[in-house]
Order: structure tokens, then sequence, then C-alpha cells
């Protein structure tokens, strides 16, 4: 027994467990997701999410042990976001086309958000250091904690409801788009990417390329816009 | 495939490098996807003869399956950020139904009013050239 023990001290400090642990809860979730039909509810970032939380709370693993190995798989954010530049490449004659539409929906979306966080905060009382932090949480987490941290919120809190508005979003996105009966991908994917960034974007590219496509830009054009109206807002609504 | 990595790890280093020079709010990242269209917009484009000079898994499509390849999983990669969440359900326990209600009713109105504006101004502005996209 002291040996097993042992065994799994030395393990659960390896960055090789909580890596392995992360793809296995992947795949099975992946499965999972597939089995349904890819239904909505079935989202494979919720899913693995619920997998590796519960493997970390029966073992008693601290986020930042698992963080250790998990790490590998968090730095290809970036990478894929760079990578965003070759379905938009393949099909930038269809993206030129639809800049106008783009551009407006960027406007009118971005705008809607920040308004309908900050005047609902309010409605609810939510104390002022959360609503900051709430406040850019449409935005890929990398820039909405940045934003936050500048405006005096808490980043964590940001990073937490940047991925919550992502799995919401995600979930959301195809039931509402066929009971409106939209069959324009284009449409579907950048209110996608809009709405919920990376893991909106993930969706779409699940549903249609043009779909995903047109996701990575949305959620790269409302990086830029947000980090430029979410100190406007605040100031103007307080 | 590792001359497609070090091209992509590239675009994002030199995306990093600018958006904290230049101090915009744009996240590296983002600025190498732009980086990255401009290197295939460079490679294909048959006067400047570029691609006779590129490592050969640049431009025989190795580049396209890394790329589709990171695309394809692109779920998994938020994993690691998602699982912060389970260990911090205590900060979202006190607010927890007033901004589960926040969450749910912007993440809704944002896809609805996005979505709704750009298929009204793509018909209005498509109305006259009907192009082929479904």
């Amino acid at each position: 027994m002291g040996g097993d023990f042992s065994l799994w001290v030395y393990l659960a400090k390896t960055p090789l467990l909580w890596l392995t642990v992360t793809l296995t809860a992947y795949v099975l979730a992946d499965r999972i997701a597939a089995a349904t039909g890819r239904h909505p509810i079935a989202n494979p970032v919720l899913i693995t999410v619920a997998l590796v939380g519960a493997v970390l709370a029966i073992t008693g693993t601290p986020y930042g042990t698992y963080f250790e190995g998990a790490q590998f798989v968090h730095f290809l954010l970036g990478p894929a976001t760079v990578v965003l530049a070759m379905p938009l490449y393949e099909r930038r004659a269809t993206v030129l086309r639809a800049l106008a539409p783009m551009l407006a929906a960027l406007a009118a979306g971005s705008a809607t958000t920040l308004a309908v966080v900050i005047a609902l905060a309010r409605l609810l009382d939510i104390p002022q250091p959360v609503l900051v932090s709430l406040a850019p949480k449409s935005v890929t987490s990398g820039v909405a904690m940045g934003i936050a941290e500048a405006l005096g919120g808490d980043p964590t809190l940001t990073a937490i409801l940047v991925i919550l508005t992502g799995i919401i979003g995600a979930i959301l996105v195809t039931p509402m788009m066929n009971l409106l009966r939209i069959r324009d991908m284009r449409a579907r994917g950048f209110a996608a990417g809009l709405a919920a960034h990376g893991i909106g974007t993930a969706r779409a590219f699940q549903v249609s390329e043009v779909a995903g496509t047109f996701a990575g830009i949305a959620m790269g054009l409302n990086a830029f816009v947000t980090a430029i109206l979410a100190p406007l807002a605040l100031h103007l609504l307080f | 495939m590792i001359a497609s990595l070090a091209l992509i790890l590239l675009a994002q280093l030199l995306g990093e490098v600018l958006a904290r020079g230049a101090g915009v709010p744009v996240p590296g990242p983002v600025i190498g996807m732009g980086l990255m269209f401009a290197f295939l917009l460079l490679r294909d484009s048959a006067g400047l003869g570029l691609s006779r000079f590129l490592p050969k898994p640049l431009t025989d499509g190795t580049l396209e399956t890394t790329a589709r390849g990171l695309l394809m999983n692109l779920s998994l990669l938020f994993v690691p950020a998602g699982v912060g969440v389970v260990g911090r359900l205590d900060l979202l326990r006190a607010q927890g139904a007033k901004l589960a209600l926040v969450l749910i009713v912007s993440t809704a109105l944002s896809l609805l009013v996005t979505v709704l504006v750009f298929r009204a101004v793509a018909a209005r502005v498509e109305r006259r050239r009907p192009d082929g996209e479904p």
C-alpha cells in the first residue's frame, strides 16, 4: 500500500499525469458529444471540465498542480488564434463581400452586450468591482482580463465569467438560430464569435467551416472594439 | 510540421512584440493572425515568386494541415482555464443567481442583435448582387 501511495505522490506532481487526464477526458467528452449527434447541451468544454473537475476533487489535487501539466494545452490557445488566418485566407472573397454586414453587426453587437451587462448588473445591485469584471465577458480571456484589470476589476473573476459566457453562448447559439430560422452560416458564425469568443468559435467550426471562419473574425474584432468601448460605457452609464 | 509550427509561433511572437511595443489594445495572437494572413497573401502572389525560397512544408499544404488540426480541437484548449472555474465556485456562490441571470440574458441578446443586424444589412447589400453563398 505504501509503495502505491508513493507512486501516486510522485505521479500527482508530474505534468505527465495531468496532461494525460486532460487529453483522456477530452477524448471521452468528444465521444459523448458525438454520441448525442453534437447536441448543443453536450458541449465538449463543459463535459471535459466537469470530468477533470471531478478527478481533481476526488484526489484533492490543487488547481495549481493540475495547471502545471495542463499549461501545455493552454499554451496552444495563442497558436490556435494565429492559424484562424488559414480559413480566413481561404475564404477571403466571401469575407470581403460581407464586410458591410460584419461591421454593422460588430458595432451593434458589442454595444448591446456592454449596455445590457451594465444595465442588468445595476438593476440587480451587483457590486461595482464585480460589475467591472463582468463588462468585458464576451471577449477572449486574455484581453478580457487586461480590460478588467485596467478598469479596477478582478481579472480572476473575469476569466471565470468569460469561460462561462463562452459555454452559455455555445449552448444557446444553435437552438436559437434554428428557432429564428437563420440559415446564413456567415451570420450564425459571426454572432457566435462575437457573443462567445473562442468557445463559440469552436462550436461554430463543429457546425460549418464558413460559420467557424466568421466566428474567428468576430472574436478578433470584438476584442478590439470592446477594449475601446468598455471604459467609455462604464464611464457613461454611471 | 516543425517548419509550420515555427512559422506559427514566429507570427505570434511578432504579434506580441507589436502589441506590447505599440501599446495597442489588441492581443498579440490576434495581430499574429493578421501577420499570418499577410504571409499567405505574399506566399501565393505569383509575381514575387517567394515560394521558391521557402521551406517545402510551408508551401505543400503541411502548414494548412497543421492549422486544421489545431482548429478541429479548439474546444480542448479551453479546458485548463475552464477547470479553474470549478476551483473558484466559492467566488461565484455569493452572487451566483444574479450572475447567471446577467450572463444568460446578455449572451442571448448579444447573439440575437448580432445575427439580426448581420442578416438585415446583408439582405440590403446583397439584394442587387446575389452571391452563391447560402
